[in-house]
């Protein structure tokens, strides 16, 4: 019950960042607002008892990204042209995806129910054996590291790619400005 | 008002929403990521509803605790957030280029310029 309150006020709370985001247009504003959505949805997911997933989330979501898209604003510039908010297509657009959005989940199972489709199977298998099989505690740490293994491998490619990607981007041009210094000297 | 029922997955749709809105409808290409962070954090939100059990606990295994919630979204959800923050920072990165190749990063004005590029050549 109090769980069930809790849930429903930080999410309220979301509503009102995520509509405060949009009608911002100092964007050093919008993103400090990005970064308390992010915290926010940590404490929504310590209520829904996915605490690995709120560390991550405080750590990258409400830390890393909001660092980085200061930095980004460092280099370029922190307003927004006015522009007006409401657009009528782009509305009806949403309007109707989220729309269809809410029929797909009218045959949904509610909210914490024990017995929908997702709980009955391997997860069971993962709570009942990791123990054994793999060692810690901690079941998301043996479903990580030893059971999809291969997906972190997958995430850690990733960021490798994303990684280069960004010293490709930046890292070029510095080195052209450098090159041009000389030539001038 | 014990049972939630589908409100959490109509108010994370809703906020799904809004972030689509802010990506579709905003020329300035920092606020199209930003409006990128909120649909993720939805999602992930929306994964996380999935795997909760009413009166479990977190998947830390205990003799004192018989029921837990589902580990399975978590671990999908810990890896979408560090690649959602790795994305984050290519566009980023492109954002800066963009800007210091136009001097603007609105949409609308980058097209301008393109335009007036092209019409001597």
């Amino acid at each position: 019950m109090i769980e069930a309150l809790i849930d429903e006020a930080i999410l309220g709370l979301m509503l009102v960042i995520a509509i405060g985001v949009l009608y911002w247009r100092n964007l050093f504003a919008a993103a400090m607002l990005t970064s308390i959505y992010s915290l926010l949805a940590a404490a929504l997911f310590v209520v829904m008892d996915a605490v690995d997933v709120a560390f991550t989330e405080a750590a990258v979501g409400a830390g890393i990204s909001i660092i980085l898209t200061l930095g980004t604003l460092a280099l370029t510039c922190g307003e927004q042209k006015p522009r007006p908010v409401f657009v009528l297509g782009p509305f009806l657009l949403v309007l109707l995806t989220g729309a269809v959005l809410i029929y797909g989940t009218l045959d949904m199972p509610d909210y914490g129910d024990a017995l929908a489709p997702i709980h009955s199977h391997v997860a069971p298998r993962y709570l009942e054996e990791s123990r054994g099989e793999v060692g810690p505690p901690n079941v998301v740490t043996s479903v990580l590291a030893s059971y999809r293994g291969y997906d972190t491998l997958g995430e850690t490619v990733v960021i490798f790619t994303a990684g280069i990607g960004v010293f490709a981007l930046l890292g070029h041009g510095r080195r052209r400005g450098k090159v041009v210094a000389k030539e001038e000297v | 008002m014990a049972s939630l029922g589908l409100y959490n997955y109509w108010l994370v749709i809703a906020l799904m929403m809004i972030g689509f809105y802010i990506v579709i409808t905003s020329p300035n290409l920092v606020k199209k990521i930003i409006g990128l962070n909120i649909f993720q954090a939805s999602v992930f939100v929306l994964y996380i509803t999935m795997g909760k059990i009413i009166g479990g606990s977190a998947p830390i295994l205990s003799d004192q605790i018989a029921v837990y919630s589902n580990p399975l979204p978590h671990v999908l959800i810990l890896t979408a957030i560090v690649v959602g923050v790795a994305t984050t920072a290519v566009g980023l990165s492109l954002v800066v280029r963009i800007y210091a190749a136009y001097g603007t990063m609105e949409e609308d004005e980058i097209e301008k310029i393109e335009a007036q590029e092209e019409v001597p050549t």
